[in-house]
């Protein structure tokens, strides 16, 4: 019989996982002492605990340590990935206090429920090894069918909570297959021991085995990053979601996801990039096309959203598509810029709504630009910004993955990309229009902006107008960090 | 100083900072201020003039380096040559005159109102002056902003579809260059160049097809804004809802952006595609000039028949430029200026009377001219200049054009379009005759004040313009003239430049050869006066 051979194991990359599981578990324990109503403080402990990790990752910057037998790694794109989950799950907690009393639900699980998801996104960014992956994608997807459910009082909120989890664990399992049938093909489920078999392999495409595993685990990414046609949920649980919530999902987890399948991806089958690269190319297409058009027709500001998240995820896609380093560092630079643009956004939106989660029509902006003018201002700066209007980060962050596009050779893909793009102005627009150009029916009295929130909007602001004057750095961290990959 | 390009340009935006400071209701500060930010604006620009030296080169060039990432260097790169000097000075010429003109006719949200005006200054100065591609593609976008909200925040009835149309219109043009001016930047790359420097791309001899695509993409977004038949819609609507201020800018500077673009960037960077596509611009901007005409005769708005002007004026400027000689592409400079200058001045007087009798209907005025003398002087003055009346601006900028087209491949062109200048006369003079003249029996015109010292003020200078470009043009093409000897130079097809073995043995891109010196003696730059 063999003996166990205990693996060498450094704890050092996934450190921040442990202090953040450790953290919310205590907090778990400790809500249950907290009285009802004075949820609050969970909300602050999680954000502090949130900061420290940010403090605890970024130390880990420029180090490259594998460990659990190469299950886990800590390197620069795990770093960046990571940072990225911080910034909007840090977000989402300063944005949920206000809105979690409002609509009188202020459980005290919400917290540990996001701290939970971001671990298990922070192992799909850190893991190497299609069983670690697996197992982040998990930890995330049943924390965030909780977090999608979380307003128990609210139908829709119900609605989106089960239709999350069914389709959720429907596109886990295409994963799981097309893992299981990769593991067939190669024998390992270790992502260097996959690309060593791959590229060993004289025609690779051939292998139907390798082929099949490849384009089902690609299903299941692509429902989880929401890419046309695997969408369908999107809408409904973004919508039925809080909106706290939604905010954290369209900006963390699609991210987790590209974090995840750009690893495997390009590290794995580097040499089947020609296959997987053309399926993208229409991925991208569809996603951006779908989601724009889509978009466009929706008068509630949240469902909007959620539709212009489906095409972001697609102009993402292109990036993807590309592989190169122009667009895979636009990938990681774009998802950062992101999350403030699009969590900003929704913290407007949160503003302006009222309890029972109504006054979030386009309609119900009339005139706030006039009665408010710096948060009017605000929201034109998240908006303009996803529009990909300079000189903000959305700008720039489209300029990199179309441009990786066209290096690429796909200046069909890039204009496809900038027509959905021209699109997308309109219904982005369109909020401004009510904002600026329609007098105001209502007085906007009820709104009441609190430290957190308005701590959050100046992070949001800074986050989507510095990188869009003076990109370089963050440019640079991020072409780092898929360097190393 | 060194960086007088940079103060100008951003002036206006600290402008802006210290309006933030003003309170909202203090609207007399609010317009005061904002006068004297664009009024120093104006005043700190003037060295850029004096001190601009009569040659080729780009002149108080800055350059320091702003993104460097990947495969990407982008760099804050600014200089000011005879193209763009004059254009440049116009905008920081114009810009006091419209704040001026808002005096009384933006009585909401002053400061808001305020603060995109000065947005757009800079948007403005800054693609003048830009000669990096991806910072002019930056400042050419800014610019759109300010503008959208100025339509759409003050404009007339329709102004939330007239404000839609010409950002989306703009927006999709734009964003096409934006996919050419990466695939160019790659295609650089590959030569050598390292950069997103305009002056280098010059020297880059693309294969006439990838010109081809590249030129399409670049002419799509300048014909839209300058605008040309048949992408010209969003100008009548752009035009009749916005504020007067945003219309005097809009004709003056922003409609020029179209033309400078191609005169800056399309033909310089492609010349063999330019001249491929000569035919189809000269045919659109002839079909632009009679049917623009026509369609402006037919207005019952005063400023609509105004826009459709526009129209017919940038045809000109087109066909000048695209004659692709000395005096086509000066008149059309100049025609730039003129336009400037004179429908600028139209779009205020329309404001005027608009200010008063809130109506633009042709059919509400009829002899305005015994009620207000002052008023009747101004407007014959500018619808003369506008006309192209001998001893006025628009007279020597046109004959150019016209003398230019007629020298060149365009001949026949010429002979259609000069229909247009008679045209021209027609729905103006037409215009003015039913407004000002005849008997003035409508009652609530009958006490109609003449123009106050404010509107005199404003009008002044503009009036002086139009006589001194008219009797004395002489120092604003010499300023330009070398540049355009230079651009006569570069646009020559590759076929037409100098010995092409030895033009082909240049390592692409090599530094310091510019174009002037590879094309043939008979065009060189000898006397300039």
């Amino acid at each position: 019989m063999d003996m166990f051979i205990m693996p060498a194991v450094n704890i050092t990359p996934i450190l921040p996982e442990i202090f953040l599981s450790v953290l919310a578990m205590a907090l778990l324990l400790i809500n249950v002492f907290v009285p009802s109503g004075q949820k609050s403080y969970l909300g602050y402990i999680s954000f502090i605990g949130v900061a420290a990790t940010g403090a605890l990752v970024v130390t880990g910057w420029g180090t490259n340590i594998s460990s659990f037998n190469g299950a886990v790694v800590q390197d620069n794109f795990a770093t960046f990935f990571k940072m990225i989950f911080l910034v909007s799950a840090g977000l989402a907690i300063l944005i949920s206090d206000q809105y979690m009393q409002r609509e009188e639900c202020d459980h005290g699980e919400l917290y540990p429920l996001i701290l939970f998801t971001v671990v298990g996104m922070m192992l799909m960014a850190s893991g190497t090894d299609l069983m670690t992956i697996f197992l982040g994608l998990e930890v995330m997807s049943v924390s965030l069918y909780v977090l999608a459910g979380f307003n128990r009082a609210n139908l829709k909120s119900n609605e989106a909570g089960l239709k999350y989890f069914l389709l959720g664990a429907f596109s886990t399992g295409f994963l799981l297959y097309g893992m299981a049938l990769t593991y067939g093909a190669t024998g390992t489920t270790r992502i260097d021991k996959i690309a060593a078999q791959v590229a060993q392999m004289s025609l690779p495409s051939a292998n139907v085995m390798l082929l099949a595993g490849m384009l089902l685990m690609m299903t299941g990414f692509a429902f989880k990053i929401a890419a046309a046609p695997f969408h369908m949920w999107t809408p409904d649980v973004y919508e039925g979601a809080p909106t706290p919530m939604t905010a954290f999902m369209s900006a963390g987890p699609k991210a987790a996801g590209f974090a995840a399948a750009l690893r495997l991806f390009l590290v794995a089958f580097p040499t089947m990039q020609a296959d997987w690269s053309q399926l993208l190319w229409i991925l991208a297409v569809l996603t951006m096309t779908v989601g724009n058009i889509t978009a466009l027709r929706q008068d509630n500001i949240k469902r909007m959203l959620a539709y212009s998240s489906i095409a972001h995820a697609g102009y993402a896609l292109v990036g993807f598509a590309a592989g190169n380093g122009t667009g895979t560092a636009g990938i990681l630079f774009y998802m950062l810029s992101y999350a403030f643009m699009n969590i900003g956004a929704f913290a407007i939106i949160i503003l302006v709504g009222k309890k029972g989660e109504t006054n979030g029509n386009v309609q119900d902006f009339a005139g706030f630009g006039f009665k408010h003018p710096v948060l009017a201002l605000a929201m034109t700066i998240f908006l303009f910004s996803l529009a990909g209007m300079p000189p903000t980060a959305g700008f720039i962050g489209k300029f990199y993955l179309f441009s990786g596009a066209i290096q690429k050779g796909y200046v069909w893909l890039a204009i496809i990309g900038v027509l959905n793009s021209a699109a997308s102005v309109y219904y982005y627009l369109r909020v401004m229009v009510f904002m600026y150009m329609k007098d105001p029916k209502e007085d906007f009295e009820w709104m009441k902006l609190t430290a957190p929130v308005s701590l959050a909007l100046v992070i949001s602001v800074a986050g989507s107008l510095i990188p869009g004057v003076v990109p370089s750095y963050i440019l640079q961290l991020a072409q780092q960090a898929v360097r190393l990959i | 100083m060194s960086n007088l390009l940079s103060l100008t340009t951003f002036l206006p935006l600290l402008g802006v900072l210290l309006l933030l400071f003003i309170p909202k209701d203090s609207k007399a500060v609010l317009r005061g201020v904002t006068l004297a930010i664009t009024v120093v604006t104006f005043l700190v620009s003037l060295p850029i003039m004096t001190g601009f030296q009569t040659n080729a080169e780009f002149q108080f060039v800055e350059n320091v380096p702003w993104i460097s990432a990947g495969p990407f260097v982008m760099r804050y790169s600014v200089g000011i040559d005879g193209i763009s000097l004059w254009l440049f000075m116009l905008s920081t010429f114009i810009m006091p005159i419209a704040v001026l003109s808002t005096w009384t006719a933006v009585e909401e949200k002053v400061k808001e109102y305020m603060i995109c005006l000065l947005l757009l200054e800079t948007g403005m100065l800054g693609a003048f002056i830009a000669l990096d591609l991806f910072l002019f593609y930056i400042f050419w976008e800014v610019m759109l902003i300010p503008m959208y909200f100025i339509i759409g925040i003050w404009g007339g009835k329709n102004k939330i579809y007239a404000a839609v149309k010409f950002f989306i219109y703009t927006m999709v043009g734009s964003l096409l260059m934006l996919v050419a001016l990466v695939f160019l930047y790659f295609k650089g790359i590959n030569a050598g160049l390292t950069d997103f420097g305009l002056v280098r791309f010059f020297d880059l001899h693309l294969d006439p097809a990838t010109q081809m695509w590249l030129f399409l993409a670049f002419a799509l977004v300048f014909a839209i804004k300058v605008p040309m038949f048949p992408l010209h819609t969003w100008l009548p609507d752009a035009h009749t809802e916005a504020p007067t201020a945003g219309s005097v800018i809009l004709a003056a500077i922003l409609l020029k952006m179209g033309t400078y673009g191609f005169v800056r960037f399309a033909i310089p960077l492609f010349p063999d595609a330019a001249h491929k596509f000569t035919p189809l611009i000269a045919t659109l901007a002839v079909i632009g000039i009679i049917y623009a005409a026509l369609v402006a005769m037919v207005q019952e708005d005063v400023k609509k028949l105004v826009a459709y002007s526009s129209v017919a004026h940038l045809g000109f400027v087109m066909l000048g430029v695209f004659a692709f000689n000395q005096q086509g592409i000066t008149g059309g400079m100049l025609q730039m200026l003129n336009h400037g200058v004179s429908t600028g001045a139209l779009f205020l007087i329309v404001g005027f009377i608009y200010e008063r009798r809130h109506t633009r209907l042709i059919t509400d005025f009829g002899g305005l001219s015994k009620q207000m003398p002052i008023f009747a002087t101004i407007f014959m003055i500018v619808t003369f200049s506008s006309i192209g009346l001998p001893g006025t601006n628009g007279f020597v900028g046109e004959f150019l054009v016209l003398l230019g087209g007629f020298e060149s491949e365009l001949r026949w062109y010429t002979i259609i379009a000069t229909s247009g200048v008679i045209l021209s006369a027609v729905y103006m003079l037409w215009m003015f005759q039913r407004v000002m003249f005849g008997e003035l029996n409508n009652p609530k015109n009958q006490k109609l004040l003449d123009l106050n010292a404010r509107e005199i003020g404003l009008m002044v200078p503009l009036i002086i313009l139009v006589f001194v470009m008219g009797l004395y043009p002489n120092p604003f093409i010499a300023k330009m003239d070398p540049a355009i000897q230079k651009l006569v130079a570069q646009a020559k097809p590759a076929g037409m430049t100098a010995p092409a073995p030895a033009a082909q043995a240049m390592p692409v891109g090599h530094p310091g050869v510019p174009m002037a010196i590879q094309a043939p003696a008979a065009i060189q730059p000898h006397n300039i006066k």
